[in-house]
């Protein structure tokens, strides 16, 4: 009896060994059927943004209408949304495009986000020290080990490695190309595999836990 | 039945293996010295040599030429004729590139038809081709028998005509075969241990540190009254670690939803943020608290890497989650999201597939779950028999890699090490089946 969990899990089925099949055989219908799905993936994806953007300014007029703490950020969030929508709508319609030079939507974009993002990005450096003061604690051999290393490779990648020896960089270049690379690559291997098993066991329908 | 799987799979894999090692490429001219370049009298000869591209779905012709070092800094102009039409399909490739393409566009998938017959003439030049030159090439009242033209800047020197060339599609994509071979072993490994699992077969998995302390996070954070966050990364749904980062979702959602406790997850993508929903729902469902799922609860915050660190970083300060879960795909955000999660003191397990993020969570998190960890979750979460005999299986085709990388360290060392001819051929042979 066909159960209605049943039709997902062979829609399923048949899509993942279509894309299999398409993978292998590059001749017409099947090597055009990646191309084609990942146009209508960014299809439906651009339509989703509707409710991303729905979810979003959801969140934030329950927030202002309930005078939740930080309803002051929400406000400001709203505002900041509807002037970029403005000026992305007024720069098209001035220069008959948003992404013009001259546009307010462009000024926007260069003089708030950017810096924005570059303060979110140099934030980093402060979390690499913390992170790392705490990583670099000698606390077992292990630990040790790791800190031995880590001293080794940044002392060889900058320019006074070299002042102190000669042998530094190399040794940092054996140390990144040797066992780390060894390290990586076993890593990197398994990951290969069990993605392999996650495809296998969601194509067969053993892995269900994306249906409702 | 195990039997009869076995000779299927050997036979389709020696059926392959004959298609394996494609012909040798023809062998190309050589392109003439730059000296000899002169207008009163220089020949290219027919040095183009076309073949159809191997291993594509048609429309598409490779040109290859060897040019001497004196002319690697030359331009070359390709010329197509079809019947008695001409086109110009590349211009100032450096002669040292050795080849161009002339395939088929998505703005023109017209250009190049299988099974049409078409011709090609090089034009060299010490400069690049003027645009003048370019509509001569494809006038009618040119002779393309010419050795050499010229325009007001330079001299261009032809070659013969090469040809004709038929494009074609190939029905499979030889280069994939490695893929494929692994893949039908890791399938009927896979159908192999399913088997034993249904027939009861107990089979083992070992212990992963991160998610036993699942249960425990998700208890400490319903002790403290905290909600509990988590965190998919700036993948897509179409990237695997964000699947694997769902299906755990869905375990611990449900754990969540035992213990009657909160929920957040906030989303970098509309259609992750959708998927997660029905995720969640699910897992509520499958708890028996349906009436305790918000929709809400798992909202999206932008597009933006550092936008998305932003938000979910303040997001954290503001509700003080007692566990976070980091688990998908995270690239320069992650340590900040780490480090932050950190601060406020909740239990944190990461995971991802992000080598290079890898070090961050492990430095900043109280358990990270490496790669393949993060695949065999969920059905470690689960328990499932019939779940564990894909990892299983995963483990058995890892010896069997480990068997390969251990015989091509023995023959490296015999064949081109210690130059034991026929060692040699057999390092070469499986160097060219990888």
């Amino acid at each position: 009896m066909l159960k209605s969990k049943n039709i997902p899990l062979a829609i399923t089925f048949i899509v993942g060994l279509i894309m299999i099949v398409s993978f292998f055989i590059p001749h017409r219908p099947f090597g055009d059927i990646e191309t084609i799905s990942l146009k209508w993936y960014s299809i439906i994806a651009g339509f989703t943004m509707l409710l991303g953007v729905d979810s979003l300014l959801g969140l934030h007029f329950r927030k202002i209408k309930r005078r939740e703490e930080t309803w002051i950020h929400s406000i400001v969030l709203i505002a900041g949304f509807v002037l970029v929508v403005i000026a992305g709508v007024w720069g098209t319609v001035q220069y008959g495009s948003a992404f013009d030079e001259r546009s307010f939507f462009t000024y926007i974009y260069n003089y708030f986000i950017v810096p924005l993002q570059a303060t979110m990005f140099s934030l980093l450096a402060f979390f690499v020290a913390s992170a790392a003061y705490r990583a670099f604690r000698a606390r077992n051999v292990d630990a040790a080990l790791l800190l031995i290393t880590a001293v080794i490779v940044m002392l060889g990648r900058v320019p006074v490695g070299e002042l102190i020896s000669p042998y530094l960089p190399r040794f940092t270049d054996w140390i990144m190309e040797v066992p780390q690379m060894a390290a990586k690559r076993g890593i990197g291997l398994g990951i290969y595999l069990g993605a392999l098993g996650v495809s296998i066991r969601i194509i067969l329908g053993i892995e269900r836990s994306y249906l409702s | 039945m195990l039997r009869r799987n076995l000779v299927i799979f050997l036979l389709s894999a020696l059926a392959l293996f004959t298609f394996a090692f494609p012909q040798e490429a023809a062998s190309s001219s050589t392109l003439p010295d730059s000296a000899s370049l002169t207008p009163e009298g220089s020949s290219l000869g027919s040095f183009l040599h076309l073949s159809d591209i191997p291993n594509d779905g048609g429309g598409g012709i490779e040109i290859s030429w060897e040019a001497g070092d004196s002319l690697s800094n030359y331009f070359i102009t390709i010329v197509r004729r079809e019947g008695d039409k001409r086109k110009v399909v590349a211009t100032d490739i450096l002669a040292s590139s050795g080849q161009a393409r002339d395939v088929n566009s998505d703005e023109d998938r017209t250009n190049i038809k299988d099974g049409t017959e078409y011709y090609y003439t090089a034009v060299l030049s010490e400069f690049m081709i003027s645009q003048e030159m370019i509509d001569y090439l494809t006038c009618d009242s040119l002779d393309m028998k010419v050795f050499t033209i010229a325009d007001s800047s330079q001299v261009y020197v032809l070659s013969d005509e090469s040809g004709p060339v038929k494009s074609k599609a190939s029905w499979f994509n030889l280069e994939r075969l490695t893929v494929l071979i692994s893949a039908i072993i890791i399938t009927f490994l896979f159908l192999w241990y399913f088997q034993l699992a249904k027939k009861g077969k107990d089979l083992y998995i070992r212990k992963i540190n991160g998610l036993d302390a699942v249960e425990e996070a998700v208890g400490r954070s319903t002790e403290m009254g905290k909600p509990i966050m988590y965190i998919l990364g700036i993948g897509y749904v179409t990237d695997i670690p964000t699947i694997a980062g769902l299906t755990i979702l869905g375990r611990v959602a449900k754990k969540v939803a035992e213990y009657e406790t909160k929920i957040l997850v906030p989303s970098y993508d509309p259609v992750v943020m959708t998927t997660a929903q029905e995720v969640v729902k699910e897992a509520y469902t499958e708890a028996g608290r349906p009436d305790i799922y918000n929709k809400n609860d798992i909202m999206y915050i932008t597009q933006d890497q550092f936008g998305y660190a932003a938000g979910v970083d303040g997001m954290m300060m503001r509700e003080k989650p007692g566990a976070v879960f980091l688990q998908g795909l995270f690239f320069a955000e992650s340590l900040i999201l780490a480090e932050t999660g950190h601060s406020i003191g909740a239990i944190q397990i990461a995971g991802t597939t992000e080598t290079a993020q890898l070090p961050f969570f492990v430095a900043a998190c109280d358990y990270t779950l490496i790669g393949e960890e993060m695949m065999a979750a969920s059905v470690y979460l689960q328990k499932d028999p019939l779940m564990l005999g894909s990892i299983v299986a995963e483990d058995g085709m890892k010896v069997i890699i480990v068997v390969i990388l251990v015989l091509g360290i023995v023959l490296g060392i015999l064949g081109p090490g210690f130059h034991i001819g026929i060692i040699d051929k057999l390092f070469n042979l499986l160097i060219e089946i990888l």
